[in-house]
């Protein structure tokens, strides 16, 4: 169909072509240059079995607990009006724009076993977060909260104070109008949040390698053994890495059609 | 009633149990402030005693004062059923006694069959009803309506203000509806406060208001003109004004000189907006035939005059709000 307002100038249809090679090339030659033949075999063997296991966990873990500390943080974010409040959501949102590696030296300092909290926390209870499963989860999860946080407050912005007033003036306190109003209207941007935090959690590598070291079966996760694989092994590393694409694009795929909305 | 929104409305007042108070004046004369701050959605200083309780001393929820907003506010994700039992529920009744006083109250605005429907899949006539039964169904000690009948098209207004003023008289608490409809005040309310600049203008039955408004909005909503002599306000119908090009003979003592500014069919009649130099806006209603002959389009300068016996004069400022000596 012709656009009675004309066609799109090349100097915007050109730089939008390169965009979208940009990010399809190299996925598509990862594809192309994977020796299909030795898949199988490299699927089942138990470092990848143990990596995938241990990330699709770490990263459900980290998502659920994304929801229980963030959705109330974004609430508070949302609805009640603080001093300090942007300052709280700007420190919040820190953690998206720094360095994966930083997160982890700044966890270290933080969950170490002399850090500022892993010191007490040894000491009360013996448990120290690095290099176990939970500091992986740990780090997944100080990467991804702030990814659930912000756009979960959107979810709730949008679906408007107005609807809690109308809920109070039918006898709701806040706790009740949280369950039965301003939740279920932001479900699809609570799915949408938690979704992009999960995806943060399983590709994280820089915070949970420098946090956690890289032991098989306790921390490494995907992305620290295709790293390594990597060095010794080309061809493995290519399938490994096939193997974290075609969980990405099913979850994207599962998801859109019900929560994230269709262009 | 006595309460104060800090910058936006103060007004002292009282309405009984099962009285339809009308409030009415122009956008920013503090109407809905004056509602929120008696449901609790707004900060506001005052009392609102309602049998005894002051209600600005309790959380909104706490209130039991039922609001339909102007935006309906029907949650949207629920049934028009589980919308209207929301308020029930929250009160502590069991989800099926809710839903069946829901039921209940669907069925009395006739929507008995649309319960399982989602507030997108309503009309306009129907979110409305349902959004005043989901206030109704709570039990409200106090019934607040702000413009229940604003953005509905005119039909299913009328037939709506017909069913609510029926729904209003079976309801034994009190009403305040706040309204810019001169026919809602008049055919509904027992009693209309009329507010401007926010401040309380006129209280009285709907007759005195309408035969005797006190601000301009009031008149122009009823249809009427209204001036100002020192101490002394006089009405008069748009009927009565005689339009002519030049200045009318006989001198006669209430006559203004001025401009059209706008020109409008109403019913039969051509209905004329004229600013007059120096005094207030008047309207004036001529026959289409004068209004061709004599040219009467806006910018046009034209003479306004008014018989004295076709006018009626009254105090601006009587000690007694409410009551008009005949």
């Amino acid at each position: 169909m012709r656009d009675p307002l004309g066609r799109a100038p090349a100097v915007l249809l050109v730089p939008a072509a390169l965009a979208t090679a940009l990010l399809v090339v190299p996925l598509a030659a990862m594809v192309a240059a994977t020796t299909w033949s030795g898949l199988p075999a490299q699927l089942r063997s138990e470092p990848l079995r143990e990596a995938l296991w241990l990330s699709l966990t770490t990263a459900t873990a980290a998502a659920l607990i994304c929801l229980v500390l963030g959705l109330p943080l974004a609430w508070v974010l949302a609805r009640i009006d603080f001093p300090g409040r942007s300052v709280v959501r700007a420190l919040v949102s820190v953690p998206l724009v720094l360095p994966p590696v930083v997160a982890g030296v700044a966890l270290r300092t933080a969950f170490g076993r002399r850090g500022l909290l892993g010191e007490p926390i040894l000491e009360l209870t013996g448990f120290s977060f690095p290099f176990t499963t939970w500091g992986v989860v740990l780090s997944h999860v100080f990467v991804a909260l702030p990814f659930v946080v912000i756009s979960v407050e959107g979810a709730f912005r949008a679906a408007g104070r107005e609807y809690d007033a109308a809920a109070a003036t039918l006898g709701a306190g806040r706790w009740t109008a949280f369950r039965r109003v301003s939740v279920p209207l932001a479900l699809p941007g609570i799915v949408a949040g938690l979704v992009l935090g999960w995806a943060r959690a399983l590709g994280e590598f820089g915070a949970t390698i420098t946090f956690n070291g890289n032991y098989p079966g306790t921390t490494q996760v995907m992305p620290n053994l295709i790293y390594v694989t990597r060095q010794s092994d080309q061809d493995a590393a290519l399938a490994l890495s096939l193997v974290m694409l075609l969980v990405s694009v099913a979850v994207l795929l599962l998801l859109r059609d019900r929560w994230l909305g269709t262009p | 009633m006595d309460l104060r929104v800090p910058g936006r409305v103060e007004a002292a007042f009282e309405v009984a149990r099962g009285e339809v108070l009308a409030v009415i004046g122009p956008n920013g004369a503090g109407k809905s402030s004056l509602v929120q701050a008696l449901a609790g959605l707004v900060p506001a200083e005052g009392t609102a005693l309602l049998d005894g309780r002051d209600l600005l001393a309790l959380p909104a929820k706490d209130r039991h004062v039922g609001l339909v907003f102007q935006q309906q506010l029907l949650f949207p994700h629920l049934s028009a059923l589980a919308n209207v039992a929301f308020g029930p529920r929250a009160r502590g009744t069991g989800r099926a006694e809710a839903e069946r006083v829901a039921a209940d109250w669907l069925e009395r605005f006739g929507l008995g069959d649309l319960g399982h429907r989602r507030p997108g899949q309503l009309s306009g006539g129907q979110a409305q009803r349902v959004a005043i039964a989901r206030a109704l169904a709570t039990d409200p000690w106090l019934l607040l309506l702000d413009e229940p009948l604003t953005g509905l098209d005119v039909k299913v207004a009328m037939a709506l203000r017909i069913e609510l003023g029926r729904h209003l008289a079976a309801y034994d608490g009190a009403t305040l509806l706040v309204t810019h409809h001169a026919i809602d005040a008049l055919t509904i309310a027992d009693r209309v406060l009329v507010l401007d600049g926010g401040q309380v203008a006129q209280v009285g039955t709907p007759a005195e208001v309408s035969q005797r408004p006190r601000t301009e909005h009031v008149a122009r909503l009823v249809g009427l003109n209204v001036v100002r002599e020192a101490e002394t306000l006089v009405a008069f119908p748009p009927e009565v004004v005689a339009v002519s090009l030049a200045p009318p003979e006989g001198s006669p003592r209430l006559r203004w000189e001025g401009q059209v500014a706008d020109v409008s069919p109403h019913g039969d009649a051509v209905r004329l907006l004229v600013h007059t130099t120096g005094g207030p806006d008047l309207i004036a209603d001529v026959t289409p035939g004068a209004a061709t002959e004599l040219g009467l389009a806006p910018g046009r300068a034209v003479w306004l005059s008014a018989k004295e016996t076709a006018v009626r004069r009254y105090e601006s400022h009587p000690d007694d709000w409410g009551t008009v000596s005949p």
